[in-house]
Formats: structure tokens, sequence, C-alpha cells
């Protein structure tokens, strides 16, 4: 398990570096997004008005408050990515965003497509917005301002973290990994509770 | 009727759900910490250091410990001492419960099920949830819980056969458990409801993840399957978010009822490892006290 500090933009070799089980923290931005803003990218076909090639993106629904034109943070927290695994391959290979963040991971396609352009998942701790919160330093824009708080949000961070890569750009997933192994345990688990 | 001042009610309850999601209970704290020292695997561990520090964040009053404010739940307990309005009681708790929410201002997590519509209040049809209940004694004991979606997304409920004895309560609550894997961000409590009806069961699920951590069931033999149910999860090494690990949850507390001579019941509802609760006790003379 390697340590890493890194600045976004990414570029392919630093996430060509990364393994499963590694440590991430970085500076820089980060786009907030989520399934509603997801639906109005893909399934309606809006083209995003910034470019997220080389970012990370987070799976959030984040609490702000708008004063005047400044929009400034109450709370930002991860939500399950599960639910927006149908979105991420194409996130990937068409918009070049080479870090997804979330809790409980992706599936198979998502894996397909971070091997094949260079992206990572790397897991937040769930439940713990209010250290995430804390290392946004300024919301920078929100984009999509009607789909609020599911629109766009870009965000600067200082050492944000610490996430665990969970899926590389290598093939390997760690819950996948986690589950595979859990299976093997069963059997002996079952014996020992008399089933 | 009694000229009690029924705001106080009102503002106990505003105060119930923003101290619930800043600030951990004592017992959920220590379970973690107990975890914590128990873990051997360096990408669990790091899990916990965040967990540490954000409850460190959220108690020097930056912000909630969750973005999820989740649906608010109520158990209510009357003292029969005092003549509490209850009509009067429900109607403060859910004033209070939209006030906390517009005033703090947090995020409302309620919406209407068809058109998914949310009015940023936290309350609407059906919500907050209420239980009551009666007690000796002159007070009002309001235990208020603020249930994260991302726990509560992976409940579940079965009727087995007699026939099917405890073993069906075991192995559905373990396959429950592990194939949730890192959804209900565990390491948290596992409440399971045994016996009923379909619906007490689930209220029963409710109730042991309300319990302070650990609180055995004084049934011995219902408390020694929860020992037992304990390790098995923990033996399936899902870990701290599923990332692999000693701890899967920090206790497994089960809640019995009589049921039919015809049925087997049993639910689980699952927690977080940001146990969230917070109580007030009120009294006649309006004095409240807070707690856990």
């Amino acid at each position: 398990m390697a340590e890493y500090h890194l600045t976004s933009p990414f570029s392919e070799q630093d996430i060509r570096q990364l393994h499963a089980g590694d440590i991430v923290r970085f500076d820089g931005r980060l786009f907030g997004i989520r399934d509603l803003t997801q639906i109005y990218m893909f399934d309606q076909g809006h083209e995003p008005p910034v470019s997220l090639a080389g970012y990370p993106c987070i799976h959030t629904a984040p609490s702000l408050r708008k004063t005047g034109d400044k929009w400034e943070k109450i709370c930002v927290g991860t939500t399950t990515s599960t639910r927006m695994d149908r979105f991420s391959p194409e996130l990937i290979s068409k918009y070049g965003v080479r870090a997804i963040i979330g809790k409980a991971g992706l599936y198979e396609k998502s894996l397909d497509a971070m091997k094949e352009h260079g992206a990572v998942y790397l897991a937040i701790v769930g439940g713990s917005a209010a250290l995430e919160t804390l290392q946004i330093e300024e919301v920078e824009a929100v984009y999509w301002e009607h789909l609020h708080p599911e629109a766009i949000y870009q965000f600067r961070v200082k050492d944000f973290g610490p996430l665990t890569v969970a899926m590389d750009s290598h093939g390997r997933h760690l819950y996948d990994e986690v589950r595979e192994e859990a299976a093997r345990r069963m059997p002996e688990i079952y014996k020992k509770l008399g089933l | 009727m009694s000229d009690f001042d029924y705001s106080i009610v009102e503002e106990a309850a505003k105060q119930l759900y923003i101290r619930s999601l800043c600030d951990l209970p004592p017992d959920v704290r220590d379970a973690l910490k107990k975890a914590y020292a128990r873990e051997t695997k360096p990408t669990a561990r790091s899990v916990y250091e965040a967990i540490f520090k954000t409850i460190e964040i959220a108690d020097s009053g930056k912000t909630l410990i969750c973005q999820d404010t989740g649906l608010p739940l109520y158990k209510v307990k009357i003292g029969s001492g005092y003549a509490w309005n209850g009509y009067e009681i429900k109607n403060r708790l859910i004033d209070g419960t939209r006030r906390a929410t517009q005033e703090f201002p947090f995020r409302g997590s309620s919406t209407d099920p068809l058109l998914r519509v949310n009015p940023q209040t936290s309350v609407g049809p059906g919500l907050p949830v209420f239980y009551w209940d009666f007690a000796e004694g002159d007070t009002l004991d309001i235990l208020m819980a603020p249930k994260g979606s991302g726990s509560e997304n992976m409940s579940k409920m079965q009727m087995f056969t007699p026939a099917d004895g405890i073993k069906a309560l075991k192995k559905f609550v373990l396959d429950a458990v592990v194939g949730s894997g890192g959804n209900p961000c565990p390491p948290g409590i596992i409440g399971v409801g045994f016996g009923g009806t379909a619906d007490l069961v689930t209220k029963l699920a409710k109730d042991a993840i309300l319990r302070p951590v650990g609180q055995r069931n004084p049934d011995p033999e219902i408390a020694a399957i929860e020992v037992e149910l304990e390790d098995a999860i923990n033996a399936s090494g899902v870990g701290a978010m599923g990332l692999g690990g000693d701890v899967t949850t920090l206790a497994v507390h089960i809640e019995t009822a009589y049921t039919h001579i015809t049925q087997n019941p049993v639910a689980v509802n699952t927690q977080c490892w940001p146990a969230r609760r917070a109580r007030a006790i009120i009294h006649p003379d309006g004095a409240v006290e807070y707690g856990y």
C-alpha cells in the first residue's frame, strides 16, 4: 500500500501509477455530479459547459447557500456510486474524467473503461461529510444551476482524502476481491452457525 | 387540561434534529474506537482515521457529520403522571422538525414517492415517523433518530415458516449483511426483528438499531445469538466501507415479540457507522434534559 499526494488535473501517468489499495490525497479542482446531472448529460444530450478532462468527479448532492453571486458550502458529502454506474464508462471515454470518487464502487464496464483510458475509482469514507466539507476551500462555480442540488459543482480542494484506490487502471477491483473472499469464507461461517 | 407551554416541545424537536446530526452518542464513539483497536488491515485503519477526524470536526461545531439528514423518526414515551396533550405534542414535533431543516439550514430529504418533489422541510404526509408509548412517571421522553438512506436501503424482511426455526434468522441476517457490502457504510449496528407480524417485525428491527451499542437483549438465549451473529458477520471480512477488514459490524441487536403459531418473521434494519440519535426528557415544569 503506497500513499500519493497529487494535484488535479491528473495526467494518464499520474493515474497509471496507482494500484488497488493505495491511498490518495490531492489538491486542485474537483467536480461534483450526481444522478440528475448525468441523466441531463447522457440521456437528454446536454454538453457540459466546462471541460472535465483530466479532473476527478465526486458523487454528491451538496448543501450550499447562495449569497448574491457567491456560493458558500454548508455540508458536502458523498453518495452511493452504484446507482450511477451506467453513465461512468462514457464519463471516462467521452469526457476524459480521470477519477470517479464515491462509495460502494462501480461495475465491470466502468472498470473496462478505466483500463482502456487510464482512470481510477477512489473510495471515500461514506458518512464523513464534515471532513470533506472542511477540505473544500471554495465553491468556484456552479453550472446548470436549475438542477441544484444535482448541478455541476466546481470545487477547489486541499489535501482531499484519504481516498482508497478501489478500482485501478490495471483491472483490479477491490470490492469484487472482498466479495470473492467473503464468498470463499461463507461455507465455514455457515458451518459454525450450524446451518 | 394543563397550562404547559408546548413551544418547549417544538424547540426540543428542533434541537434534537440538529444535535443528532452533529453529536454522535458516546457508546457509538467507544465502539468505533474498540473496532479501530482490533482492526489489522491498513486500508480499513485509514477509514477509521477519517471517521475520527470527521467526528472531531463535527464536535468543533463546523458542520454536520454526514450530509444525509435522513428521515426523522421519533419514539415518544408519555408519562402517566401528568396530563400531557398527545395531539399538541405530535403537531409541535412536526413543526420543530420543519424549523430545524429551514433554520439551520440543512438539506431536507423527504420527497413525494410518485412525483419525487422535495419540499425541503423533512416532513410531509406520513413523516416524521412516530412511535408512541406510555410509561410511569410524569416526564415526556423523546428519542429522535435521523435515519440515513445508504443503510436504510439495505433493509430486508421475510416471513419464514415455523419449521425453518432460528436457523432461518441466522442465515437471513448473515446473507443480508454480507450481501450489502459497503453500501450501508459499515461498521454499523445490525438491527434484527424476530416475531410479531409483518409490520411489527420491521418496527422491532428499527427499535434494535436505536439501542445503545452493545446493550444486550435481556434474554440470555437471544443475547447469545447476538454474539454468535456478530462473530459470523465479522468473520466475513467485508470490513469498514466494504473495502475489507476485521470488523464489519459494531454490534448485532435483536428485538423480539410473540408471533402467530404459523409464522416466523425476521427483519433486518442496518445502521451506518454514524449511528445518530438524540434524546430529550421534558418535565412538567418545562425543564428539558438532553442526552442520547
